[in-house]
């Protein structure tokens, strides 16, 4: 094939037919929606980061500094709906689901291009409405992103407005979920067995079932407040013969889950990554996909431990305490299999890999402190303090987030045909792991200390641990700067990348970079197992 | 032809009259006083009115046996998610 018609192929290229805008925002291409995503995405996290930064600045010393408390609980509010709700949960299934699930099944595009291009406009509608919601009304949401009644069907913000936008997105999830659900089922070649699937797909396949089925639960919950605050409905309110407690085990029912969402995909980009920077099949294959079904599964019937200390019945804190001990099984089994499959092999530490392994580290931590949280004993002590939130980033955005990293520094040469400073990003990754620790360990040892979540001011004994909780914030907002800078540079002006610069085995390493628009010419026919690099030479091996 | 149509339509009024019974049976169940089985009772016809649909209104009996089990895996999570809830308010 010659340079011309390649670049003729190239889904990046301009299309004569469209403008420019229309070629992207009308494109039902899954790459194209993809890429779409990962604009949208990237602008809201950077968003929420600013937030979040602000609301450590405030707290590096006691009293007012920058803002008052209604204030304080706006931004908290505010950071926490962006970064759940239009940052993590879509993040991996949404950008690399949409760019990478078709081409490592051999397909064309989804199984439903043009619900999938809604599915888009329904994420941008949902962000525009949640967006309105902060200047509108009664301003902000000053609920916290849980949206807890009595509070949230009482306040006088806009939360009715900032509900409903949330409302919205759960349908882009639903809908993305059901269309992966198909993609699947309908795509997969018929001579491709299910257990030479890559890990990926097969996270992206437990994911979207999670989506599919707890997603509505969220989103009549959400129906139920916009109808307590407009018509006061009363199912929540107990002098109406309705029970608080039941919205928060609908809200976990959806909300746990969603941690799963979140995670799972992540996990699946770390299958990848671990065997090709060791240069060995995935130790324990069936094993990883199966404890992706069972953290699926299991993980959807946890979600009481939330509640311990909420009033719910002592047998159900039992029952559920053992079952939050039953998920961390599947979840250690996936981190026993990503070590065994580094054991012996030919590493090397590019910067995907390093990723990958802070990744592996920072999950870790989240998931053993998850286990102090499921201990009924323990969650007495650290509820609804510190811990809480230090335990939640370190899964949240040591695990998902990380998860999103490593992704992009795996595949963005995939998407763009261009590598980025290897330096550079290992630097960045030093900066963000460094920068990480300091912000979120110290506000563990603060929970045990006491210091409670969501407080505007606090005793003068924490200003040690929140001073060097916020320097922790700058430095891991200079590595998530660095990072950007360089994969952006990487994106315009980097060096090519070929097809395939990590020595991968999976078809997306088969096209070219970046991908034909239509994939592949004819149906692929799979020819060596998704992890077996048994005559591919890995670049950087040469 | 005309005969397999005037069948489909007699099948459907058939399950209709069978929604109605089933929503009037649900009315007279929640006026006896049974205290915690009414629930069970009122879900289980709700279960059942939903099925009915599904299967004749929506073709679920028709479709490939994936579509199927797709569908009885929902109404697993359903019952368990339902069921824990429960759970927890039976103990309190």
């Amino acid at each position: 094939m010659t340079m011309e018609s390649n670049h003729h192929l190239n889904f990046l290229a301009p299309q004569p037919d469209r403008s420019w805008l229309g070629s992207w925002i009308f494109s039902t291409d899954h790459k194209r929606i993809g890429i779409l995503y990962l604009v949208a995405i990237s602008t809201f996290f950077l968003v929420g980061l600013c937030l979040g930064l602000l609301m450590r600045l405030e707290l590096i010393a006691p009293g007012g500094i920058i803002m008052g408390p209604q204030t304080y609980n706006a931004l908290f509010t505010v950071h926490g709906v962006i970064m759940i709700f239009l940052v993590v949960i879509p993040s991996i299934p949404a950008v690399f689901g949409n760019m990478i699930l078709p081409i490592q099944l051999g397909a064309k595009d989804v199984f439903f291009p043009r619900l999938n291009l809604l599915s888009w406009w329904l994420y941008m509608f949902g962000a525009g409405v949640a967006v309105i919601s902060l200047f509108t009304g009664g301003g902000p949401p000053d609920t916290g992103w849980t949206f807890y009644v009595p509070f949230s069907t009482m306040t006088k913000s806009n939360t009715t407005l900032s509900v409903f936008g949330v409302f919205i997105l759960g349908f882009s999830g639903i809908l993305t979920g059901l269309n992966f659900i198909t993609t699947v089922h309908r795509l997969k070649p018929s001579t491709t067995p299910w257990m030479k699937l890559p890990l990926f797909t097969w996270s992206l396949y437990f994911t979207a079932w999670i989506q599919v089925l707890v997603t509505p639960i969220l989103a009549i919950t959400l129906l139920l407040i916009i109808l307590e605050r407009v018509i006061g409905l009363g199912l929540f309110d107990p002098t109406k013969g309705g029970d608080p407690l039941l919205y928060q085990h609908l809200f976990w029912i959806y909300s746990h889950p969603a941690v799963y969402i979140m995670i799972l995909p992540a996990m699946g980009v770390i299958s990848e990554i671990v065997p090709v920077f060791a240069r060995k099949p995935a130790f324990g294959y069936r094993a990883i996909v199966f404890s992706g079904f069972v953290i699926a599964t299991a993980g959807s019937m946890v979600w009481a431990h939330h509640m311990f200390v909420a009033g719910i019945s002592d047998t159900a804190v039992m029952v559920f305490s053992f079952l939050t001990f039953v998920v961390a099984i599947p979840s250690a089994i996936k981190v026993f299999n990503w070590t065994a499959t580094l054991y012996k092999g030919s590493i090397y530490l590019g910067p995907p890999l390093l990723y990958a392994l802070a990744f592996i580290f920072l999950f870790s931590l989240g998931g053993l402190q998850g286990l102090i949280l499921g201990s009924a004993g323990t969650d007495m002590h650290v509820h609804d303090t510190y811990f809480v939130v230090g335990h939640f980033h370190y899964v949240v955005f040591g695990g998902a987030i990380f998860g999103f990293f490593a992704a992009l520094h795996y595949w963005l040469p995939k998407m763009f045909g261009r590598l980025y400073n290897y330096e550079w990003a290992t630097a960045a990754l030093f900066l963000k792991f460094i920068g990480f620790n300091l912000l979120y360990f110290t506000m563990l040892i603060m929970g045990v200390q006491g210091m409670p979540r969501r407080y505007y001011d606090y005793l003068p004994e924490f200003q040690n641990l929140q001073v060097i909780s916020t320097v922790g914030s700058w430095i891991l907002a200079a590595g998530i700067i660095m990072m950007v800078i360089n994969l952006f540079y990487g994106m315009r002006y980097g060096e090519k990348a070929g097809d395939n610069p990590w020595g991968g085995a999976t078809l997306e390493w088969t096209v070219s970079s970046p991908p034909p628009a239509e994939n592949f010419e004819g149906e692929p026919v799979l020819t060596r197992s998704p992890y077996d690099f048994k005559d591919i030479k890995a670049p950087h091996a040469e | 032809m005309t005969d397999n149509l005037n069948k489909s339509y007699m099948s459907y009024v058939f399950i209709w009259i069978i929604l109605l019974c089933l929503t009037a049976l649900t009315v007279f169940c929640s006026t006896l006083q049974l205290g915690h089985p009414a629930i069970w009772i009122a879900l289980t016809i709700a279960t059942i009115k939903g099925s009915l649909v599904l299967l004749f209104f929506m073709h679920l009996k028709d479709e490939q046996s994936f579509i199927k089990y797709a569908f009885l895996v929902a109404l697993i999570v359903l019952a368990i998610f339902i069921g824990l809830t429960f759970f927890d308010v039976l103990y309190r």
